[in-house]
């Protein structure tokens, strides 16, 4: 199947790449990538580290200049899309520092500083939110722990709180099985499904495919373009999965 | 001679009271900003850029301008020559660092030989809490509360950047604009700090308060009230000591944040060595 066949269910794309390239120097981590994600989906974004999948993310939140072509999230520009906070990032777990002094609370608060005033003081209406965050993803009894005591399952609800307290329309899931075990897994595949029933997009990298079936609608195979575009099923082939992970030396090229 | 003649002589002397008001508000303003500059990873920037000031004072000085307006500029310069050097790609951050505040210190050095008038020069480099004027004084005070004002209104999106700049940037927060702040309340709290222990051991009243808050508490709320309280006890306690032991006062508060931070980490029950006596023992 070729990356332009697929367009996903019939409705307003959230994400959208036309010809994205991003070069950093000499590295060309994106190459020409097009894509259209729809509005209340799971996208499962597959590939090996240096694929380019922190680099789309980093496109996707206007953290990297675009060498050519365009990306669109939620109707909009990034620059538009971080006004209007409609993105939210949930990061990988080795880039954060867990043994910062923040509860859990204050994470999730976090995601209201961006409907706040200079100063960031919450207003009812704002704890309102933070406390149904945490409620949604089962961590009100943890609120008050400091963030690095929480189990890697717990951690990354923690983030997904805060996107929903933030009440971003998409979501940004950066490898966030890892270092998560198998139960923790499910509950944070279903929350996901969950927040998508929403109308919430949500978009995770991860080079986990065990996961990918029951979490994602939908897989983009990606090495610098996009190999594949389609339904879980079929992504997972060994032939993709062989060309994705960098093992066929034969240079088929389906994009 | 008792104990209320120890703490009550001092305060006999005008210039005592005033080193002592001097030294607590710079030790609670350095010790607010101590608070993000470890939790970031700042202490080495913090070194630079309290070193880096040096020649902006040595001019501000020399044509009459406030000091705090020339460590502001050199400051900043020190700030972007770290990130010119950086990106030129073949040299990492910490030699840009090392490179960058070491030459301006150096030119400071300069300045402050050729500049007439050395005595008064020569305090900006050693501290000369001893010797603040009333209007030295009322310019810390102003200096202080400038800087405190700025890192407690916008404390919280401090805390986010040093958490999580991704996020901050993510929902639409300035990170470029949040250090850029950071780093001018730095240059500001290195003018004010130099008053009491000089440029060269400004560092450790920026590092150390911070260090130790983080050891006793994981909110940041206490830290920021921690890191002041026990910077101000440390400074007040070595001004004292200075001078029963006719020592150098700015070595002296130095020296005593630096034994209390050593005390409170070796004593704490989840970062000291006794941790694991104190493990050992719960399971045996």
């Amino acid at each position: 199947m070729s990356a332009d066949a697929f367009r996903g269910p019939a409705v307003d794309p959230a994400i959208e790449a036309d010809g994205l390239t991003v070069r950093y120097g000499e590295v060309l981590a994106l190459d020409g990538v097009s894509l259209s994600i729809g509005a209340g989906t799971v996208c499962g974004l597959v590939g090996m580290n240096g694929s380019g999948k922190s680099t789309l993310f980093k496109a996707l939140l206007g953290l990297v200049d675009v060498t050519h072509g365009s990306v669109r999230v939620d109707g909009g520009t990034p620059a538009r899309a971080r006004r209007r906070g409609t993105v939210g990032y949930v990061p990988q777990t080795e880039t954060v520092d867990w043994g910062f002094p923040v509860s859990v609370r204050d994470v999730v608060t976090m995601g209201r500083y961006g409907h706040l005033g200079t100063t960031r003081r919450l207003r009812p209406a704002d704890r309102d939110a933070v406390d149904a965050a945490l409620e949604r993803v089962g961590l009100t009894d943890l609120a008050d722990r400091q963030i690095g005591r929480l189990s890697g399952g717990q951690r990354k609800r923690a983030f997904v709180a805060r996107g929903i307290a933030q009440d971003a329309r998409t979501l940004l899931l950066d490898e966030p099985f890892a270092g998560v075990d198998k139960r923790s897994e499910a509950t944070l595949v279903r929350l996901l499904r969950e927040l998508a029933a929403d109308g919430r997009t949500v978009l995770v990298s991860t080079h986990d495919l065990h996961a990918l079936p029951q979490l994602a609608d939908e897989a983009v195979l990606l090495l610098h373009r996009v190999l594949f575009h389609g339904p879980v099923a079929e992504a997972l082939t060994p032939d993709n999965l062989a060309r994705t992970f960098g093992l066929d030396v034969s240079g088929g090229d389906a994009a | 001679m008792n104990l209320l003649d120890l703490i009550l002589e001092p305060l006999s002397y005008d210039f005592m009271v005033r080193a002592f008001v001097t030294t607590t508000i710079a030790a609670v303003v350095a010790a607010l900003l101590s608070c993000w500059l470890v939790l970031i990873g700042w202490s080495l920037l913090g070194d630079a850029v309290s070193h880096a000031v040096l020649p902006g004072v040595v001019l501000a000085y020399v044509v009459g301008a406030p000091f705090a307006l020339g460590a502001l500029v050199f400051g900043g310069l020190a700030v972007v020559l770290i990130g010119a050097v950086r990106e030129s790609g073949r040299v990492k951050e910490d030699a840009a660092i090392g490179i960058v505040f070491t030459t301006l210190f150096a030119l400071g050095l300069v300045l402050v030989s050729v500049t007439p008038s050395q005595t008064d020069l020569s305090h900006i480099i050693f501290g000369n809490v001893l010797g603040v004027s009333r209007a030295e004084m009322v310019q810390v005070a102003v200096l202080a509360v400038v800087g405190s004002t700025v890192l407690l209104v916008k404390r919280r999106d401090l805390v986010l950047f040093a958490f999580d700049p991704t996020h901050a940037h993510a929902i639409g927060l300035s990170t470029r604009r949040l250090s850029a702040l950071l780093l001018g309340v730095l240059a500001l709290t290195a003018v004010v700090t130099l008053q009491v222990v000089g440029v060269i051991l400004v560092v450790a009243m920026l590092i150390i308060p911070g260090a130790t808050a983080s050891l006793l508490t994981d909110r940041f709320g206490r830290m920021l009230v921690l890191a002041p309280v026990i910077s101000a006890v440390c400074s007040v306690v070595g001004i004292y000591l200075s001078y029963w032991l006719d020592a150098a006062p700015g070595g002296l508060v130095v020296l005593v944040q630096g034994t209390v931070f050593a005390v409170v980490l070796l004593t704490s029950p989840r970062y000291g060595p006794l941790r694991r006596v104190v493990r050992a023992g719960r399971y045996s």
